[in-house]
């Protein structure tokens, strides 16, 4: 699928000590080439039907996704269900404000999932900061570290707004419009040069496949 | 209480004795002697409980004040003591021979405020912040909207109401100022 040519430079890895660098990926994520229009509509329609969203709940507004999941907001009518592992996972809710610490295993857990995936972030935390605007470890937006498909307002929003968030993001990908996975591979050093500037310690491949 | 009152000023040189509740007194004592006081305390007086320890950065008197909080669970007591050390040498007994829960307190006060309890185990490790490269951010001369402006990016646009005009304007216009 991928010409030679089209191969990226190799990952230093600085952030490993030496002998555990053959350990790990050393390769930039590469962009989606999409197949031909029609089986292209076919298969997003296909994803949009079936969101798997990663059981990770990186703020205080993952409150808001356990009554999506039980029976009165019942977000699996929707086709949407969480999985326990960023494996099997294809949509990344980010739950509201995001300290520098927890960034570290968002960057992690994102880079780790298969394609597509697509990113919602949820509260004001991950727009403009929300009320962490002046604290000394939250960032005050998500979007300059990972590419976010769809933003849902509120401190917190609703399980209403979420699950709207959620259909507004499945119109997106029928549309074959939910490029966040081909912005991050594209723009891959501008997101790592972004993160690692907040992420001091950094002790981890720089591509986490 | 009185009793202990009396004890503490006459083996310690205590202090500032302050019954704040029935059941809460609180209690200064030189930093030097800290570690003697909590031990009789412990050992003689029935305080056998450390609930907590924390510190405070009182900037203005150039000071960080410890408050160590024990409770006397015989009688229903508790004992707020505290004591200062200087800001520009922060160095306190550690207590962690006393009570095992004492070091986590105390790695979080080094990480913190960076009062150092020399001997404690792991007080020289990451407690809740990784990576952090800064000065120890509970100081109060620690300026973490300036921190937070220089590290972390920014989304244009942002604007501040200050509430009360706020809701004056937009839902009791007729109120008065």
């Amino acid at each position: 699928m991928f010409e030679k040519k089209d191969r990226p430079v190799p990952l230093a890895n600085e952030g490993l000590v030496p002998e555990e660098r053959g350990l790990f990926c050393d390769a930039a994520p590469r962009e989606y080439a999409p197949a031909n229009k029609v089986v292209e509509d076919f298969w997003n329609w296909a994803r949009a039907q079936s969101l798997w969203i990663l059981g990770f709940g990186t703020g205080c507004g993952a409150i808001e996704l356990r009554p999506l999941m039980t029976s009165r907001y019942d977000m699996y009518r929707y086709g949407i269900q969480p999985r326990p592992t960023p494996r099997q996972s294809s949509v990344f809710v980010i739950g509201g404000y995001a300290s520098v610490k927890t960034l570290k295993r968002i960057v992690r857990s994102y880079e780790q999932m298969m394609g597509p995936k697509f990113v919602v972030a949820l509260g004001s935390c991950t727009i403009n900061g929300g009320m962490y605007w002046d604290s000394y470890n939250t960032i005050k937006r998500i979007d300059q570290y990972i590419p976010v498909d769809v933003y849902i307002t509120g401190c917190m929003p609703r399980p209403e707004a979420l699950l709207a968030g959620f259909q507004e993001l499945k119109r997106i990908i029928r549309a074959g419009r939910a490029e966040g996975q081909n912005a991050y591979a594209r723009d891959f050093g501008w997101y790592k040069a972004n993160q690692k500037k907040v992420i001091k310690d950094w002790n981890m491949p720089d591509y986490n496949w | 209480m009185n009793q202990l009152q009396g004890k503490l000023a006459e083996r310690y040189g205590a202090r500032d004795w302050t019954d704040r509740r029935a059941d809460l007194s609180s209690v200064t004592v030189d930093v030097l002697r800290i570690r003697d006081v909590l031990y009789w305390l412990r050992d003689e007086a029935g305080y056998a409980h450390l609930s907590f320890a924390t510190a405070v950065d009182n900037i203005e008197r150039g000071v960080f004040t410890l408050t160590y909080s024990l409770r006397n669970h015989g009688t229903g007591h508790w004992l707020l003591v505290h004591c200062d050390v200087d800001r520009g040498h922060p160095v306190v007994d550690s207590v962690h021979l006393l009570w095992g829960q004492a070091w986590t307190y105390q790695r979080e006060m080094k990480e913190w405020f960076g009062i150092d309890f020399p001997g404690s185990p792991r007080v020289d490790e990451e407690f809740v912040l990784e990576g952090w490269e800064g000065p120890p951010m509970m100081r109060r001369d620690f300026d973490s909207l300036a921190y937070s402006d220089a590290t972390y990016a920014e989304r244009p646009g942002r604007t501040t109401v200050d509430p009360a005009m706020h809701m004056k304007e937009r839902l009791y216009p007729e109120a008065d100022a």
